[in-house]
């Protein structure tokens, strides 16, 4: 099942749609100000990538090239609009804070980019495993901005989260650094946003480096005497 | 009469990125020593914790990008940095605040984007905004001169440590600046104003204590035109747009006056910014018409931003607003090489 490892290294990782492929973006810099916001838009952004990947790759054979991509564009307004009136229905708080970022996922690039270059040449199984990975990356993703910037900004984690789970959860609040902490509030301003986005792609792209060359060096070094012609630089 | 006959070239002391940056700390002198006569030792504390964080960090940043560090420490461009954001700050600023702005200054704006040569933005003042819009109630406590504040004297020397290390801050030693006084006034004719408060009726022309900040500022730019460390174009343009545009909406004193063009230039940071911050050879345009424009531009800015924005000063928004501008400004302004045909 090599297949489907790969899909789930390529969401999670190698192709991760925040980091690498810095696709929707504006949800991702506009809701991060704190966890609980982070986790309502990632969850809602993964139900409806796992919808419309899966209703895609179901018509993918039935829909003509030219009439596509309204057709995939309808498919995932359809599955906003059934998350946007879940949240409605069962954290309508959160929805409101949300605000317009819930309705705006329709015009998230990665869905409509996952179910043209994925979910259209790919059976059901694999097109829904990589519509979880690819929602699970991103949401990783605006989870480690939402608390970064909940520490830095207000100086707490967790805060809120009743707005998701429920009355048990209000008192999952953390304070970090004290009462007094006064916050940074360059961190919850949407320039924040755009540093911390920049400090994990740069975290990324360094672990990234740092392993090619760790691989670089495991592998076998040119035998002395041998005939084979060197290259020099990277050879795909 | 023997004349030594010489060829050219002339010049023969090679002048390096630190004799030119030591050039430029010295003509902050006259500065600190009037701040320091107005404000109290707050200059001076400053003046330390800023230059312990930005050549802290700058080591602890050339040490993590595996670079020389004594080599760059010693081209004294983090001390110019460090100097630049000691003056902006409001003096007997907390440590915290200095380091949290040291950090944004030296860390982010100039070694992230490759050190000295390669930052986009002026390194003093992306802290200096970073800090303004963090921490808009720290930011905004100016000693007031002495004969303004109520204990009417500057703060003792223990005073001014606890302050700066943050165990206990003082109140009574700040007061609004001019510029802010001039942007809360709703109510008062100019006349009038200038009669009530000690921060105008103390001042000569442009508000007490200030104009001779302003002016000793002046002294130091002065220096540096006639060291040749900058050219004259990008601070005069500067300079002049922004009385121009005071004259302008200068409106010969009523209460929603934009404040007259002698205030406007010798008010907050004008010559400071004028003459050290406009002038920073990496983030400003390059050739003298474009840094025409680009002063010109900054001129502008700080008047709109003073009198429409939101904050009382303006002069790091609109540098770091023009720097954005200046390849821009680069693009379209490239200079003919001689010899050869106008640019098409």
């Amino acid at each position: 099942m090599s297949e489907l490892r790969e899909i789930t290294v390529n969401g999670l990782w190698k192709n991760n749609p925040a980091l690498v492929q810095l696709l929707g973006l504006c949800p991702l810099l506009a809701v991060t100000g704190s966890v609980v916001n982070a986790l309502g838009l990632g969850l809602a952004t993964l139900l409806v990538l796992v919808g419309s990947n899966v209703a895609v790759s179901l018509i993918r054979n039935a829909v003509s090239d030219a009439v596509r991509l309204p057709a995939f564009v309808m498919i995932i307004a359809a599955f906003t609009t059934c998350a946007e009136l879940l949240m409605q229905a069962y954290t309508y708080e959160l929805y409101q804070i949300l605000g317009i970022f819930i309705p705006l996922i329709v015009t998230n690039c990665s869905i409509l980019g996952r179910a043209d270059a994925f979910a259209s040449k790919h059976p059901i199984l694999p097109s829904a495993l990589d519509g979880f990975m690819m929602g699970m990356g991103f949401l990783l993703v605006l989870l480690a901005i939402g608390i970064l910037r909940e520490i830095l900004g207000a100086g707490t984690l967790f805060d809120n989260m009743h707005l998701i789970f429920g009355e048990a959860a209000r008192s999952w609040k953390l304070t970090v650094f004290g009462e007094n902490y006064k916050g940074f509030l360059v961190a919850v301003l949407p320039p924040g946003a755009f540093l911390i986005a920049g400090l994990l792609i740069a975290i990324k792209n360094m672990i990234d480096i740092e392993a090619k060359k760790r691989a670089a060096k495991n592998r076998a070094g040119v035998v002395k005497g041998s005939k084979r012609v060197r290259t020099t630089g990277e050879v795909a | 009469m023997a004349f030594i006959s010489r060829s050219s070239p002339h010049a023969y002391t090679a002048g390096t990125t630190g004799t030119v940056m030591l050039t430029v700390l010295l003509a902050t002198l006259p500065g600190i020593v009037v701040l320091t006569f107005y404000f109290g030792l707050g200059t001076i504390f400053n003046l330390l914790t800023a230059l312990l964080f930005c050549l802290g960090f700058e080591a602890l940043a050339l040490q993590a990008r595996k670079k020389p560090i004594t080599f760059y420490l010693k081209d004294c461009s983090a001390a110019v940095t460090a100097v630049l954001l000691a003056l902006a700050l409001p003096p007997y600023s907390p440590w915290w605040l200095m380091a949290t702005g040291c950090f944004f200054a030296i860390v982010v704006a100039k070694q992230l984007y490759g050190g000295l040569g390669f930052n986009p933005f002026n390194p003093a003042m992306v802290g200096y905004i970073v800090l303004l819009i963090s921490f808009p109630l720290e930011m905004s406590q100016w000693a007031a001169p002495a004969s303004i504040n109520d204990n009417q004297s500057l703060p003792s020397l223990l005073e001014s440590l606890r302050q700066v290390f943050a165990v206990q801050a003082f109140d009574g030693y700040t007061a609004a600046t001019p510029l802010d006084i001039l942007k809360q006034n709703t109510s008062l004719e100019l006349s009038e104003l200038y009669a009530s408060t000690p921060a105008f009726s103390q001042g000569r022309w442009a508000g007490a204590a200030w104009e001779w900040v302003n002016l000793s500022f002046l002294l130091g730019g002065v220096f540096l035109l006639y060291k040749k460390v900058f050219t004259w174009h990008a601070p005069v343009a500067m300079l002049t747009t922004l009385a121009l545009c005071a004259t302008i909406f200068y409106d010969g004193g009523s209460s929603s006056s934009t404040g007259s063009p002698l205030f406007h230039l010798f008010s907050g940071a004008t010559m400071l910014g004028a003459f050290f911050i406009v002038t920073d050879p990496v983030s400003s345009a390059v050739s003298n018409r474009g840094r025409l424009i680009y002063g010109a531009l900054i001129g502008i800015l700080v008047f709109v931003i003073r009198v429409w924005g939101n904050y009382p000063d303006a002069i790091a928004f609109a540098v770091l607003l023009m720097n954005f501008a200046a390849p821009f400004i680069d693009y379209y302004t490239k200079p003919t090489t001689y010899g050869h045909g106008a640019n098409k």
